[in-house]
């Protein structure tokens, strides 16, 4: 399964500047593994101790994957995945 | 230095002072490397709290989607703080993730003046810049 994946501005350093990128999986989580194979320090950015970051927002299409499995989220051929990290602070 | 007009001011000040004693927060967006702030946008605050502020997941993308398809990007990111001063907190520099973005605070804590500032947030480090306001 060939997806899309949207890299925002902070995590483009892990693309070479790429806004967008491809990447395969069936679940979010091997996307996000074939993303550090080509990308690498992405994963790092995205997961944390088999979590998704709890400030990461991460979407296929326009679901948020939260209410989607997380990292267990299935993803279909052409589906396009966004990573926006989260706009937060106190 | 930010560069901004009155009426996008007025805008910050008055959001803030409507969610008061809770934190508003917002962004203006601009057209791509323009670094002019046109378009404000309030954002829900998905935290309803006087201390914490975080951008609704399901609107973020919503307005992510329509500043990619107008070429826009977010010039300024907005917040209120409600009993401290316009000044970035740990977690504001902890979470600031653009570092291309001016970070505006705006303190209501005083019911009659407000605060506002500017701030660049790179890499955990903070750097306060004057504030134009073009009369509009």
């Amino acid at each position: 399964m060939a997806v899309t994946v949207s890299i925002p501005t902070i995590l483009r350093t892990h693309t070479g500047g790429e806004k967008s990128v491809s990447a395969n999986g069936a679940t979010l989580a091997e996307v996000i593994d074939d993303l550090e194979n080509n990308h690498g320090g992405l994963k790092a950015r995205l997961v944390k101790e088999g979590a998704l970051h709890r400030f990461v927002n991460v979407y296929v299409n326009d679901e948020d994957v939260r209410f989607a499995g997380g990292l267990e989220a299935q993803v279909k051929d052409g589906d396009n995945v966004t990573i926006l990290p989260a706009v937060a602070g106190g | 230095m930010l560069v901004i007009r009155r009426d996008l001011v007025d805008a910050m000040v008055a959001h803030a002072r409507r969610d008061h004693p809770d934190e508003a927060c917002g962004q203006i967006a601009g057209p791509e490397g323009s670094d002019r702030p046109e378009r404000l946008i309030e954002m829900e605050n998905a935290e309803r709290s006087p201390t914490f502020y975080r951008f609704d997941a399901a609107e973020q993308l919503k307005v992510y989607r329509e500043m990619q398809a107008n070429d826009e990007e977010a010039v300024v990111i907005y917040h209120s703080h409600t009993a401290t001063e316009a000044y970035p907190s740990r977690t504001d520099i902890k979470f600031a993730n653009e570092p291309q973005a001016h970070y505006v605070l705006i303190s209501t804590r005083d019911p009659i003046e407000y605060e506002l500032r500017s701030y660049r947030i790179v890499d955990g480090v903070v750097t306060e810049e004057p504030v134009k306001i073009i009369e509009s």
